[in-house]
């Protein structure tokens, strides 16, 4: 069954899982606060914030890395499943907000009674979102149709390269603009916050908390043993073969729109899984979340991490967003620069991030110490294991 | 409309214009089945564009294009076309270079294109033994193992057109296959593509004379998108109207 991953990296995985699903909310849960080991509910929750970074970087590098599509706007996808979810909470929260009224503070405050007189205030298509299971229905629902929609519009017209960069960033930027707007609904430039239930249970209880962190782990996980699978098939190979020679592939009699349709659409779902879990850990969604900004910071991830395999993007996501607690600590002013130069110093110098350093070292010493690679010569190139 | 055999392609009357610029001008082609045809022509005699209309990369302002009994590629588009049987070889080697030589000639095979069937396939035997029997034509069965990438540009050439192969096309179009190859690749390729004549269609579009003499039957000379002459390559090189536009100013060059 597990014939996708080689031994070695099957290991790495389950260390890591057991690591972060098991060894680290226990030292939360059962190791006394005074003790060196205990994890402090703040770093658990700043965790699972990461975890669901990495799972946006996941998304943008299924896309870039493997199909060669570079999107700009895959925050746009995290944060429609961010208010998909969001919307589910604004509703939990129920008589407990500053107005308490049935309805959530800022349709108070911006006078939705009297735009939605039929509905007690409530717009129309919030209603069902009462329910969890219909929001994270949504989750999946919403982002997928979008990406659907302005995919086949995209790949139909074949738009490829830096015009589709330039597209996805567009689009994202005017869905900013939407949801800024207070009349769109959706909370304006305040978006949703203030939560307090989910499911029947505290939002910021530390054992809410704790959960919320697992289950970004999970699925954390599952995205990447799913999409280790996939890009195993036939079907990953040929996302490649698209990457690699796009006319190729479609003078093979492969109608390649269909494929980069399926890639960005299963790639929007992801984004969107990652956003709905994020939501509850920070407590807020906002338009700024799904700015063009945001999106080019999951790029960062990618390139610095390491693009076109699957671990390297989840390395980039933890290590810059750590890195950036830190920064925006210590020199708050500074941190876009020092991002910037750190995208132009891996752009330039290690193509292949973080990832690909120990390869890049192995050719650096060949090159130094000119150790004829006769032995190794061209054979020695990476050979796939799957297939003989 | 004289019962000729069946042709498996007819250009008839096309043209097709970029801007002005009359890159095919009122073209016929006719070409029979298991034929070798080479086309040769200067610089901007359409050519590749000829081959552009043929595979649906580009629709012909008029005409009509057909392939085999009455099948309009006019409306069709690039992998509908190729998977009626029309392989295309393109001038610069296209080939994926992150994949090994094996997955090259298995992502080409016939079979199921749809996005579903390709999650869920897997290599069979048959298909196993195919890649082998293709990689053993282009001779490249020690290869199989290599990437693409790090074949030599002779190696990828020879590929590219094992891919052509796996699809099992009716009609292969091999546009400038000897560019940049050695002489002794350049014999080998002449060698493959005349192996493959007769089982399948070929036309191959070059500028080397020493390769065309080598496959050539027939020759077909375009000249500023029209068909010139016709015929085997003596008669074609002792052709005025050719010695004039094409290789007469060979001739003075030399």
């Amino acid at each position: 069954m597990t014939s996708f991953l080689p031994k070695r990296e099957a290991l790495l995985v389950v260390i890591a899982a057991f690591l972060g699903l098991v060894v680290l909310p226990c030292l939360n849960a059962y190791v006394p606060p005074d003790s060196a080991f205990h994890v402090s509910n703040f770093t658990l929750t700043l965790y699972g914030k990461y975890l669901c970074y990495s799972v946006l970087a996941i998304g943008v590098n299924l896309l870039w890395g493997y199909t060669g599509l570079l999107s700009l706007g895959q925050a746009l996808f995290f944060s429609l499943g961010g208010y998909a979810l969001g919307m589910y909470l604004m509703l939990m929260i129920g008589k407990l907000g500053q107005y308490k009224a049935d309805i959530p503070d800022f349709m108070v405050f911006l006078e939705f009674p009297a735009r939605f007189p039929a509905t007690a205030g409530l717009p129309p298509h919030w209603i069902p979102f009462k329910s969890f299971w219909f929001a994270a229905a949504m989750v999946i629902i919403v982002p997928a149709v979008v990406a659907y929609i302005f995919g086949w519009l995209a790949f139909r017209s074949r738009i490829k390269g830096v015009y589709f960069s330039i597209l996805s960033q567009a689009l994202t930027y005017a869905a900013t603009l939407m949801f800024f707007r207070n009349d769109f609904t959706f909370g304006g430039n305040n978006g949703l916050t203030d939560f307090k239930f989910i499911l029947g249970h505290e939002v910021n209880s530390p054992v809410t908390k704790r959960w919320l962190y697992i289950a970004s782990g999970v699925l954390l996980l599952s995205v990447y043993l799913g999409l280790r699978w996939l890009t195993s098939t036939k079907f990953g190979m040929i996302q490649r073969a698209i990457r690699d020679s796009e006319n190729r592939v479609l003078f093979s009699g492969y109608a390649t729109a269909n494929f980069k349709l399926f890639v960005f659409v299963l790639s929007a779902i992801i984004c969107g899984l990652g956003g709905a879990l994020f939501v509850p850990q920070v407590g807020i969604i906002n338009p700024s979340e799904m700015g063009p900004d945001k999106s080019l910071e999951a790029v960062v991830w990618c390139a610095v991490g390491g693009r076109g395999n699957l671990l390297g993007p989840i390395l980039g996501a933890i290590g810059i967003n750590s890195l950036k607690s830190y920064a925006t600590h210590a020199f708050a002013e500074q941190w876009p620069y020092i991002l910037g130069a750190l995208f132009v110093f891996v752009t330039l110098f290690m193509p292949k991030g973080i990832i690909g350093l120990p390869e890049q070292f192995r050719e650096l010493r060949k090159k130094l110490f000119g150790k004829p690679a006769a032995e190794t010569g061209p054979v020695a190139q990476p050979v796939s294991p799957k297939i003989p | 409309m004289t019962s000729h055999k069946q042709f498996i392609l007819s250009l008839e009357g096309v043209s097709k214009s970029f801007d002005g610029f009359k890159a095919i001008n009122d073209l016929n082609f006719y070409m029979d089945e298991g034929e070798l045809r080479v086309i040769i022509g200067p610089n901007g005699a359409g050519k590749s564009t000829m081959l552009d209309i043929i595979t649906g990369r580009t629709r012909p302002d008029k005409g009509k294009v057909e392939f085999g009994a009455n099948t309009d590629l006019t409306e069709l588009n690039e992998y509908e076309i190729n998977r009626l049987g029309i392989g295309r070889k393109f001038q610069t080697p296209s080939v994926y270079i992150d994949h090994t030589v094996f997955e090259n000639i298995l992502l080409s095979l016939q079979g199921s294109r749809s996005v579903w069937s390709t999650i869920f396939s897997r290599v069979t035997a048959s298909q196993r033994e195919r890649i082998h029997e293709v990689l053993k034509t282009i001779g490249l069965t020690d290869r199989a193992t290599w990437k693409a990438g790090a074949l030599s540009h002779g190696q990828k050439q020879w590929l590219e057109i094992g891919m052509l192969l796996a699809q099992n096309p009716k009609l292969l179009l091999v546009d400038e296959p000897a560019a940049g190859m050695t002489d002794e690749e350049t014999a080998k390729t002449g060698e493959l593509l005349m192996s493959l004549a007769g089982k399948h269609s070929i036309i191959v579009i070059e500028h080397d004379m020493v390769f065309v003499r080598q496959i050539a039957r027939t020759v077909s000379v375009l000249h500023q998108g029209s068909l010139l002459c016709e015929g085997t390559v003596d008669q074609v090189q002792s052709d005025e109207r050719v010695i004039e536009v094409y290789l007469g100013r060979k001739k003075k060059a030399q």
